[in-house]
């Protein structure tokens, strides 16, 4: 794996409400390699969907502001780009499945329509050349071509994913932004999309950025694992590094809170608190509150991302001082 | 789809024999006498009585009713108690004239209230937004025979530019439609910003966007048509009421419709006006729902497949051809 294809840099997002400023997103940066693909995990509300959104350049346009950074695709700073420009990269080079396929497909349009639509806007092709792509793309997710002229009502859940995911194929994007992609699926359907999105990205070489707060999934599809916190990412690293030696308290937390099989533990063993409060978020860092071993320096200031072996980065005083 | 628009049709006569057997009993219920009205105070009780007898006024309800309705299926409403001429004839040709103002009125209030709605709404919290709302509110609060008597004296009296009242021409039409419109539109358009802004939220427009779709066809492919449906149903419901309700306007610019025409037939205890009247208005606001609810399957597929499925059940393939040819149409 070469270059990055997509490289973010400081980025930090706010959603502006009536009363309240919401810090959402804070400094984050990182970077994917062609071909790669990264999990972002985290809990809700740890800002991983304004990510992939800020990428997309598809935050609420009144709410939201991009207080500061860059995001680099393909060498060009996407947050610079005019809305025209965007255009013709939304859909085409980086595409997004979303989280609930209940409500992303347009009601009173036929699927067939909804994918051949994408297809068409960015190619220059002919009505009925974009209708039997789209029929392709269709059969590709695993569903018959015959159903272009169904509508969504006529699907059901994992189906409907299936559609959303073919719509974002649709194009053959460099980039994929698939969040939470099977959350809102049985644990069965589960598989067969992950299984189809890796087959998908065998044959297509897309890079993805999968937002997920399973780590199952992650560590059965992603190559490296961002964990995000209160809108920061606090630790990053390969999916070996992360979960065979995960440095972050919380990173640590997160893995003794999975129930295992083979142990009598008849509890589970939750992280202690709550996510702070994203309109007013801790001086330091933002974990020391939940943090068993938080000491005065980490409720001074916020700690820097130390990178303590190539790649993998913490976000954590503890590191720094070589204890743990 | 067709098979379900011709039970709705045939579900309209129970209707409407309920409604005459409603009117009936409401006439019974007020108080007057058409026979005293025509002879005048003066009227012995005895006249009264004899003119009560000739006119059927004296006869049960039923007998009455059936007398009204039987009339109606051989297409004879029946002739009016004052001016005796028969109600159908003089209803067909003030209907004429309803019809127009009401036509007018709504499509007026159509074509400015959709687009002030999408565009206050696709520039919400703008002082475009704001000012669209406060005209709106205006629009709405405001009486139409006010806002009639208000464009009357500017247009009409001191720039002369159009007829005060009348509608022996074009131009006389242009004011009383305005005054029925204006608070429609404002209707509309508040009706449209709402539903819009709401669709504008819903996850499939944050998907039409990724897909790098131009704003324009994100509102108006997308958009649009979900947002619309709630209006069709306001759109038909101000259409049927104005149908009743038009007399204030008719009234201030003279205009001899449906309105004034049952007004006068209140007045004096017409009986045969009246029912005959409310039976008409009744009957088309029944049609222009039953022509909402066809819409709104043909613009909503999932009210649509309801249809379908059922047919399907019922009928099998045969149906379904039926349907297609429908679509096709």
């Amino acid at each position: 794996m070469g270059e990055n294809l997509l490289e973010i840099k400081n980025l930090s997002v706010e959603y502006h409400t009536d009363d309240a400023v919401v810090y959402a997103v804070n400094n984050i940066s990182f970077e994917v390699k062609k071909g790669e693909s990264i999990g972002l995990v985290g809990e809700t509300g740890a800002g991983k969907t304004t990510i992939a959104k800020s990428v997309l350049g598809i935050l609420p346009q009144l709410q939201a502001k991009i207080k500061s950074g860059e995001i680099y695709f393909e060498g060009n700073d996407l947050l610079k780009l005019s809305e025209k420009e965007m255009q013709k990269i939304r859909g085409n080079k980086i595409a997004m499945i979303f989280q609930d396929p209940m409500t992303a497909l347009n009601p009173i349009e036929t699927v067939g329509f909804q994918i051949a639509e994408a297809i068409k806007r960015h190619n220059k092709i002919k009505r009925q050349e974009a209708r039997e792509r789209a029929e392709d793309m269709l059969e590709m997710v695993g569903i018959p071509g015959e159903r272009y002229r169904d509508y969504p009502h006529e699907f059901s859940g994992g189906m409907k994913q299936r559609v959303v995911i073919a719509m974002a194929l649709a194009c053959n994007p460099e980039l994929l932004l698939a969040d939470e992609p099977t959350t809102a699926l049985d644990v069965t359907i589960q598989a067969q999309v992950l299984d189809m999105m890796r087959n998908l990205r065998q044959k297509l070489n897309t890079s993805v950025v999968l937002i997920t707060h399973d780590f199952g999934v992650v560590a059965d599809f992603c190559d490296s694992v961002a964990v995000t916190y209160a809108g920061e990412i606090v630790e990053r690293g390969s999916v070996d590094r992360i979960f065979n030696n995960p440095k972050h308290p919380y990173t640590q937390g997160l893995f003794e809170s999975i129930p295992r099989l083979d142990s009598n533990e008849n509890r589970l063993k939750p992280i202690k608190g709550l996510m702070p409060d994203p309109t007013h978020l801790p001086e330091g860092c933002r974990f020391a509150e939940r943090c068993p071993y938080a000491t005065e320096e980490c409720t001074a200031a916020p700690p820097e991302a130390y990178e303590i072996e190539p790649g993998h980065f913490v976000k954590c005083f503890k590191v720094k001082e070589g204890e743990k | 789809m067709l098979r379900y628009i011709i039970k709705r049709v045939l579900l309209l006569i129970p209707t409407l024999i309920g409604i005459s057997l409603l009117v009936l009993l409401l006439i019974d219920l007020t108080p007057g006498d058409p026979a005293r009205m025509m002879l005048g105070a003066s009227a012995t009780e005895e006249q009264v009585e004899e003119l009560r007898e000739e006119l059927g006024l004296n006869d049960g309800f039923f007998v009455r009713w059936w007398r009204f309705i039987s009339g109606v299926f051989q297409g004879d409403f029946g002739t009016s108690l004052m001016t005796k001429r028969p109600v159908l004839d003089e209803m067909l040709f003030r209907f004429r004239y309803t019809l127009i103002l009401v036509i007018f009125g709504t499509v007026f209030s159509v074509l400015l209230g959709i687009p002030i709605g999408i565009y206050a709404a696709t520039h919400q919290r703008t002082w475009k937004d704001n000012a669209a709302i406060f005209l709106s509110l205006i629009a709405v609060s405001m009486p139409s025979f006010w806002f009639a008597l208000l464009i009357i004296r500017f247009f009409g009296v001191q720039l002369q530019w159009l007829p005060i009242s009348g509608v022996d021409t074009w131009t006389g039409w242009i004011m009383p439609c305005a005054a029925m419109a204006l608070g429609l539109i404002a209707l509309i358009a508040r009706q449209m910003r709402s539903d819009m802004l709401e669709v504008l939220r819903q996850d499939y427009i944050t998907t039409a966007r990724s897909k790098g779709l131009s704003n324009r066809t994100v509102v108006y492919r997308h958009a649009l048509k979900n947002a619309v449906i709630p209006v069709i149903m306001v759109i038909g419901g101000v259409f049927g009421s104005s149908l009743g309700g038009s007399l204030i306007t008719e009234v201030i610019f003279s205009i001899p419709g449906l309105g004034q025409y049952i007004m006068t037939g209140l007045n004096n205890r017409d009986y045969p006006v009246i029912q005959s009247g409310i039976l008409i208005i009744a009957t088309l606001f029944a049609v222009i729902i039953l022509i909402v609810d066809v819409i709104f399957a043909l613009v909503d597929p999932r009210i649509r497949s309801q249809y379908t499925r059922r047919n399907k059940r019922e009928g099998g393939k045969k149906n379904e051809k039926e349907e297609e040819t429908v679509k096709a149409a």
